[in-house]
């Protein structure tokens, strides 16, 4: 595990499964696997539109600690349909959510690490993704007034749709430069747009406007971090010891609706012209 | 997506549970599990056109250098090639079988 100062010999987190990700984050050992894949609760939605299953529906729901503090950590896992959320994912995540909010009203101490490789609603199953991401958004809003709860956004699917609302509603929101953080995926703005309005396939400019180090620069996120394995846990462990914050981003509506007006939408903008508007100053 | 079953042959021997891979393009995703079976149960569904053939001409030629256990083994193949899918078949025989191999 040890991989010294020598960048070169740092395990990325971006390459590692789901599984894998928790078990990074989490104290060595202490991991609890919640609803497993040998559960086998599979999303039968899928299989009756054609589509292979996966045994954790691509999603990871634990318990665990971190620095001996006790947490529920989820990862989503990207390479299963674009980490889309239906019924079984959702599930999994807005439970395990509600497990650490009840936890909490009887008195114990339980903070979340949300780990967000997702492209939102699962399209074949969407109303049943789409109610349980609100679930999830309401489980989040009632544990964070109790624990920190962290995401991370490490990349290479990003977060999109509902989920990245579900992104800005938590304590904390840390991205390494390879994720992406949207609120509509690229290809889905260029189908809609236009390919001269938005090319989808220009990554310098995709990841100009929603990379990690663009959200950082506009202060829409906390942290920019490295995507060092080893780095990542210091930063989730940083983050989880700082505890709830005096105020949620989720709640600077005024300021947000301010900065909007600003926007021009007569010509696409561009990630300078982003920066001017939402520099980290003209947020506070 | 097609599904198939194959019940094969098995050694009566102790296994782990295992995991391997996941179902994403190219790539599956094994699951190995007891039985209280005598043999192996192999359950696949497959993004693949190929059919049953294909899947029995994997799992015999998997059977010459690897017997396999008593088992309920599970493939969600997402189109992954013959080679992918003998290195994840392998692979999860490996974890199952791992108290095994530690003895040799």
């Amino acid at each position: 595990m040890s991989n010294g100062n020598d960048p070169r010999l740092a395990i990325s987190f971006v390459e590692q499964s789901a599984r894998k990700r928790v078990e990074h984050i989490l104290d060595a050992g202490s991991m609890r696997e919640m609803v497993t894949p040998f559960d086998r609760v599979t999303s039968h939605w899928l299989e009756m539109q054609g589509i292979v299953p996966q045994f954790d529906d691509g999603v990871v729901t634990t318990r665990g600690s971190i620095d001996g503090k006790s947490v529920v950590a989820i990862a989503v896992d990207g390479s299963f349909q674009g980490g889309s959320l239906g019924e079984v994912a959702g599930a999994k995540i807005a439970g395990t959510l509600e497990l650490a909010v009840e936890a909490n009203q009887a008195g114990e101490s339980i903070a979340a690490v949300l780990i967000l490789e997702t492209g939102g609603v699962r399209l074949q199953e969407a109303n049943l993704g789409l109610a349980a991401i609100a679930e999830i958004q309401s489980a989040i809003v009632a544990l964070r007034q109790f624990q920190p709860v962290v995401a991370l956004i490490t990349g290479p699917v990003g977060c999109f749709g509902g989920m990245s609302i579900t992104a800005g509603l938590c304590s904390y929101l840390l991205m390494t430069r390879e994720g992406r953080l949207g609120l509509n995926g690229p290809q889905v703005i260029e189908q809609e747009a236009g390919v001269s309005e938005y090319d989808s396939q220009d990554r310098p400019f995709i990841w100009g406007l929603t990379g990690g180090e663009q959200r950082d620069a506009t202060g829409l996120i906390d942290d920019f971090i490295d995507s060092d394995v080893i780095k990542v846990r210091q930063k989730v462990q940083e983050y989880l010891s700082k505890g709830v914050p005096k105020a949620f981003r989720s709640e600077a509506i005024q300021s947000s609706l301010d900065r909007l007006k600003k926007v021009d939408t007569r010509s696409q903008i561009t990630a300078e012209m982003a920066r001017a508007i939402l520099s980290k100053e003209a947020s506070l | 997506m097609n599904t198939f079953h194959f019940t094969r042959p098995a050694r009566n021997v102790p296994i782990d549970r295992a995991l391997v891979g996941y179902v994403g393009s190219g790539d599956l995703e094994v699951m190995i599990d007891n039985s209280d079976q005598p043999q192996a149960d192999i359950y696949i569904h497959s993004s693949a056109e190929q059919g049953e053939q294909r899947w029995l001409s994997i799992i015999e030629r998997l059977e010459v250098a690897h017997p396999l256990p008593a088992m309920r083994m599970d493939i969600h193949d997402f189109s992954a090639t013959p080679g992918v899918i003998r290195l994840r078949l392998e692979q999860a025989l490996e974890q199952a079988l791992a108290k095994e191999l530690s003895y040799e």
